[in-house]
């Protein structure tokens, strides 16, 4: 296997995939393939397997891979959330500053509904994919929350009024825009980060470390 | 086809059934294991698996605690032992009061943590482990130590290492660097999370200078041969000279697979110096670990030092039969046997280890009970 110092990597495919594989062929790994096959999960020959981003501290966690690239917000999902809750067990070794979001607070524009719920009702109904995040939030914050999960677009949710407000990343702040929502609070700044298995971390300490000096060289170049 | 089913009764989340064939495997394992402890004269004991949760909350557990309770007919709060580290603690201080250290203990018994269930990651889970009461560093953690690698060399575990770290080397650290106290707890929090990301943007908050900053990031992150312990900062030095007193008491055999990790800390909040865990190619999480709790004793009334381990049984049957396959987690396709220092031996065979192993009738002399 002709990976980067012969490490595994695990790669998530999505909004992160662009940045993740450019950054990989800037530390010199040949990306052709991983670019232009999209159906190919195993690349074995360059020390690579693709998966959802959320996937990729499963894997990691399990060995399957030494190092994986995915968001804060996924790793703020999985992270524990309470006393006694148990995160996943990987190493968070570098923000790589590309993909950045916010993780946000959103309702419809005008006075604000889940306001308005939560002073007369007491509780607001909140949408989102990330219920662990969005729970965590008000928790901290005092406030009493409905939590509603959605797989899909949790802009809808608002707009049929099932819900008075949404938890959601944002990049650009265009989806909410086309939607009529706005930012009420900012929850979380999430970039790209680079995790790694506990044991391998420890075994692959030279391989690990020779990485993470070449992609602080190249992000004190400014190019990843 | 959907195999026909009667009636399944359903058991908790996170416990199982182990049947004769896993038995087998396992009992061939905690056999070898005895021999071991026993040979080093590790005399086994017996608690309950139920304590007052009063008695067991005198230790600081941290993320390790008891995670389970009831109440008994009377209305007071049991709880199920989250470790044995400090049922024994409570043993030696109730009932060894008078006794001359050091004591050795020995356990193969069932904890209860509230862990999310896995691989290898039972809410009942099987540890097989010493306590050494008494025997204070470098000499009591290099018994514990050689204790270690002669049972998992015994069992036949053959690629493992030993991370060895220290547990007061980064609070030392921040200290001397006048950080903030509020702060401490959250930085020693994120190492502890394994977030270095975390502990990055803390340290860029804690309005330290950039070297003090640099230098908390960077001193946790060195692990690796004895090379890691040349130039250790000053306060680094006291811990880092205590791995080395530690390491060079150790035989050639013990030594050699040994990795020392300068920001290896554990989620139990009682260790106060040397700490380590066994880390193996075939799994993807530790093995097991251990180390100093040199005053978690004062606590039970017995001030005294100790060091102990304890080995996750679940997970090192599931390393011993990924190492058999060849197909550990890291092991297809790891190089990394050849990357790091001193490939050890071919490990001995279990069969023969059994056989030496085993306690005789004239065994250990373990440690006799007062009025027991």
């Amino acid at each position: 296997m002709a990976g980067i110092h012969d490490l595994t990597i695990a790669v998530p495919r999505g909004a992160l995939f662009e940045g993740t594989v450019d950054m990989l062929a800037r530390l010199g790994l040949d990306t052709e393939e991983l670019r232009s096959n999209e159906r190919k999960l195993l690349f074995e020959d360059i020390g690579v397997i693709t998966m959802r981003p959320s996937d990729v501290p499963t894997y990691v966690e399990a060995g399957a891979a030494d190092l994986g690239i995915t968001g804060k917000d996924v790793l703020l999902e999985q992270a524990a959330h309470g006393p006694g809750e148990e995160g996943r067990d990987v190493y968070e070794l570098l923000d790589l500053g590309f993909g950045r979001c916010t993780m946000v607070l959103a309702s419809r524009a005008g006075p604000d509904p889940a306001l308005e719920a939560l002073r007369r009702l007491g509780v607001m109904r909140v949408a989102t994919k990330y219920p662990r995040v969005a729970a965590g939030h008000f928790e901290r914050t005092g406030r009493q929350a409905e939590i509603v999960e959605v797989k899909g677009s949790v802009e809808l949710a608002p707009l049929t009024g099932v819900v008075e407000a949404i938890v959601d990343l944002t990049a650009t702040g265009d989806t909410l825009r086309e939607h009529n929502l706005i930012v009420r609070e900012e929850i979380a700044v999430c970039t790209a980060r680079l995790v790694a298995n506990p044991v391998a971390h420890k075994l692959k300490a030279g391989p690990i470390d020779r990485l993470l000096a070449q992609l602080r060289r190249l992000s004190a170049a400014g190019v990843a | 086809m959907i195999p026909r089913v009667f009636m399944i009764h359903p058991i908790p989340s996170g416990t199982r059934d182990v049947l004769p064939e896993e038995t087998r495997e396992v009992r061939a394992i905690t056999d070898t294991l005895r021999g071991v402890f026993e040979r080093h004269q590790y005399g086994e004991v017996y608690t309950p698996a139920l304590e007052y949760e009063s008695v067991l909350s005198r230790a600081d557990m941290a993320e390790a605690r008891p995670a389970y309770r009831v109440f008994d007919e009377a209305g007071a709060v049991l709880a199920l032992r989250s470790d044995m580290t400090v049922p024994i603690a409570r043993v030696v201080a109730s009932r060894y009061a008078g006794s001359e250290p050091p004591l050795r203990f020995c356990y193969f018994a069932h904890c209860y943590r509230g862990v999310r269930p896995q691989r290898g990651q039972s809410r009942e889970l099987l540890q097989a482990g010493i306590e050494l009461i008494g025997s204070p560093a470098p000499e009591g953690t290099v018994e514990a130590l050689t204790v270690l690698c002669h049972a998992l060399d015994a069992v036949g575990l053959r690629d493992y290492r030993i991370g060895l770290g220290d547990a007061s080397l980064f609070p030392a650290l921040m200290g001397s660097l006048q950080v903030r106290e509020e702060v401490r707890r959250d930085m020693l929090e994120a190492l502890v999370r394994r977030d270095f990301v975390g502990l990055e943007h803390k340290l860029a908050d804690s309005g330290l200078s950039d070297e003090a900053a640099a230098l908390l990031l960077e001193v946790p992150q060195r692990r690796g041969g004895p090379e890691v312990l040349s130039d250790a900062p000053p306060p680094a030095v006291e811990p880092v000279t205590g791995m080395r007193r530690v390491h060079e008491r150790l035989d050639p055999a013990v030594a050699e697979r040994v990795i020392f990790d300068l920001g290896l800390v554990r989620n139990i909040g009682y260790y106060t110096g040397a700490v380590f865990e066994v880390y193996d190619p075939a799994l993807g999480s530790p093995i097991g670990g251990g180390g100093r709790y040199d005053e978690l004793l004062a606590r039970f009334g017995r001030s005294l030092p100790a060091v102990g381990f304890a080995l996750g049984i679940d997970r090192l049957h599931i390393a011993l039969a990924g190492e058999e396959r060849g197909t550990g987690a890291l092991l297809a396709r790891s190089s990394a046997r050849s990357e790091e220092p001193g490939a050890v031996g071919d490990g001995s065979v279990p069969a023969s280890a059994h056989a030496e192993g085993r306690p005789t009738a004239a065994g250990t002399k373990g440690n006799r009970a007062e009025g027991a």
